[in-house]
């Protein structure tokens, strides 16, 4: 509303007599209207916003699921069948919130990936990585536990495996694991304390964001280029990103609604239609497909390490550390060039990580059988080489292309050092 | 000694002290309001309530396995054939992932009743209906990630750390035993 009005001051009287007692109008002026974006920033650059709308879609789709639902064993599975069946709108609202979990983790990853190739995580911007990779496990908990909501197989038996990793902690394992499950296996204490849960994190991932927002516009936006930029090469977010943020929008509401209204089910399992029963366990148990390469790191390690660590700490172990050794990415990484357009073997290095991501996802969603196991634990491997070995040394020994003083240089003809550009 | 911001040999006031007090009467006060809450998330008392099952033993044919609830939990009770009580008893206990004897996990050998819940992640093993695969060593197969089990619920093969256990059971009679 005050975005017409706005500009220095705001015009509107009433904005401007609140605004001198709650800066929250010219907070929001600065921080979403006049923010100063690099001009440069490419369709790569839309996943952040997107992420957040899609967050707050998330939590609409979610409070009105609410009021619908019931936490209970015997009245859960009931109950979502009543939303599909009975609820008006029922079906919109739990296909959007089902298929809207899998489009806010393409929507992260992507946007992740885009940090690594383009380095985003480097200085400043250590804590704002940090921050994000703290959503993805907020994120990662909350769609867990909302996919125990619905009380099918998938969802029991989910829940079941996911909890059971904690009974490989040394000693206390049994202990942390009957206090998670409020009993002696995954029962209705469980499922109530899992909806408490699943409501109460997507608000904290809300405050997780605000500070992420918050530590991204203490030094502004990477660039594709990823060199320090001066404010000449600055356009305010708005008109220039609201803009384009609505155009990719749109392109994603295309995707997320041809799921949504001709394929809602596709990104689910068949088991999950089959009322939860604890004394069968369904003959293939696969997470969404968005934990298939960390499922695929779990069960990679089969064998003793060292023959201290049972393989099935072992598995918890590397499975976590898959996410830990994220936080620690802008320390392995030696390279003080931020964007892979200037280094010419991580250029392709990162799309080498990508398709080992990939594999992971593949090895996943498959029974651990014939050569699978093989390539998953390889792929595991070269997971952690790529961060642990491949990215402090390449920092050290490889040579990147020269940098250009602006962001316009790239685009003018290449016409080396020799013309005098004042420096900005 | 002035009653204020007096100077011990180390340079410490009154006020430290005071300081040192407060901060530790908070942190307790904040334990004793947490832990309430942290320790409100375990079991509760119907759920602790010691829960029994009898299991009528009659009808389980040599060969034979079945299925109980028990705790919310399958638990194993299968009749074994001698063949399968040799395989149990003739394996070198050394060459096992989590050693243990047959003799210590049976009552009488025909009987062998263990938790249906594989050590591993939690999944309920396949081999208790004889259309089920039952793995290499004739007991149980988790189809979740492999492990595999003998005769006795032994760990042999597989990401599963240690043996099916053997809840707490006693014998009534012949043909009945109480679980739990």
């Amino acid at each position: 509303m005050s975005t017409e009005t706005a500009k220095p001051v705001f015009k509107n009287g009433i904005a401007r007599w609140i605004d001198d007692r709650l800066p929250l109008l010219s907070w929001a002026q600065a921080e979403f209207v006049d923010y100063p974006a690099p001009k440069n920033l490419n369709y790569w650059w839309n996943f952040g916003s997107l992420a957040g709308i899609v967050l707050v879609l998330q939590i609409l789709t979610g409070l009105f699921l609410t009021m619908h639902y019931t936490p209970h064993t015997d009245m859960a599975f009931a109950s979502v069948e009543h939303i599909m069946r009975d609820v008006n709108f029922g079906w919109l609202l739990r296909y959007a919130h089902a298929n809207g979990a899998s489009m806010f983790f393409i929507v992260v990853y992507i946007h992740m990936f885009r940090g690594l190739y383009y380095g985003s995580y480097k200085a400043p911007r250590e804590l704002l990585w940090m921050l994000g990779v703290v959503i993805l496990l907020l994120m990662m908990a909350t769609a867990f536990m909302g996919y125990v909501l619905p009380w099918g197989q998938m969802s029991f038996w989910g829940a079941k495996v996911i909890t059971n990793l904690f009974s490989a902690v040394p000693i206390f394992g049994e202990t942390i694991v009957t206090w998670l499950w409020g009993g002696f296996t995954v029962d209705n204490p469980t499922l109530n304390r899992f909806f408490a849960l699943h409501y109460l994190l997507p608000f904290v991932i809300f405050a997780v964001v605000f500070l992420h927002i918050l530590a991204l516009h203490q030094f502004g936006s990477n660039n594709p280029v990823g060199i320090d930029i001066t404010k000449k090469d600055k356009i305010p977010f708005h008109p220039y990103y609201t803009i384009k943020d609505a155009f990719g929008l749109c392109v994603f509401f295309m995707v997320y609604g041809a799921f949504v209204f001709f394929a809602p089910n596709v990104l689910g399992h068949a088991d999950n239609y089959i009322p939860a029963n604890p004394l069968v366990t369904p003959a293939h148990i696969v997470p969404e497909w968005y934990f298939l390469p960390f499922y695929a790191i779990l069960r990679a390690i089969t064998f003793d390490i060292f023959w201290i660590i049972p393989a099935k700490l072992g598995g918890v172990i590397a499975m976590f550390g898959a996410i830990a050794v994220l936080f620690v990415l802008p320390w392995l990484d030696t390279s003080r060039v931020r964007s892979a357009r200037f280094r010419p073997i991580y250029k392709w290095l990162f799309w080498v990580f990508l398709a080992d991501c990939v594999v992971l996802g593949y090895v996943g969603a498959n029974p651990p059988e014939g050569w699978l196991p093989t390539i998953g634990l390889l792929a595991t491997i070269y997971y952690f080489a790529h961060f642990l070995i491949i990215m402090p040394l390449l920092g050290k020994l490889e040579r990147p292309l020269p940098l250009p003083d602006s962001i316009n240089k790239p685009v003018l003809p290449a016409s080396g050092a020799a013309t005098a550009q004042p420096a900005e | 000694m002035a009653d204020t911001g007096t100077l011990t040999a180390d340079g410490e006031t009154r006020r430290d002290f005071l300081g040192i007090v407060a901060w530790s009467g908070l942190g307790i006060g904040a334990a004793a309001v947490v832990w309430p809450l942290v320790y409100s998330m375990n079991p509760s008392a119907d759920v602790l309530a010691l829960s029994t099952t009898t299991v009528d033993l009659s009808g389980i044919e040599e060969g034979m396995a079945i299925t109980v609830m028990w705790r919310g939990s399958p638990v194993f009770v299968r009749h074994r054939t001698t063949a399968e009580i040799d395989e149990a008893e003739d394996v070198d206990i050394d060459t096992l992932r989590d050693p243990e004897a047959d003799s210590a996990r049976v009552t009488k050998p025909e009987w062998l009743v263990v938790s249906g819940v594989c050590t591993h992640l939690g999944c309920v093993p396949l081999g208790n209906k004889p259309t089920e695969p039952r793995g290499e060593y004739g007991g149980w197969f988790c189809p979740c990630h492999g492990s595999v089990f003998d005769t006795s619920g032994r760990i042999r093969q597989g990401p599963a750390p240690t043996n099916l256990p053997v809840p707490p059971y006693a014998f009534e009679s012949d043909t009945s035993i109480l679980i739990g």
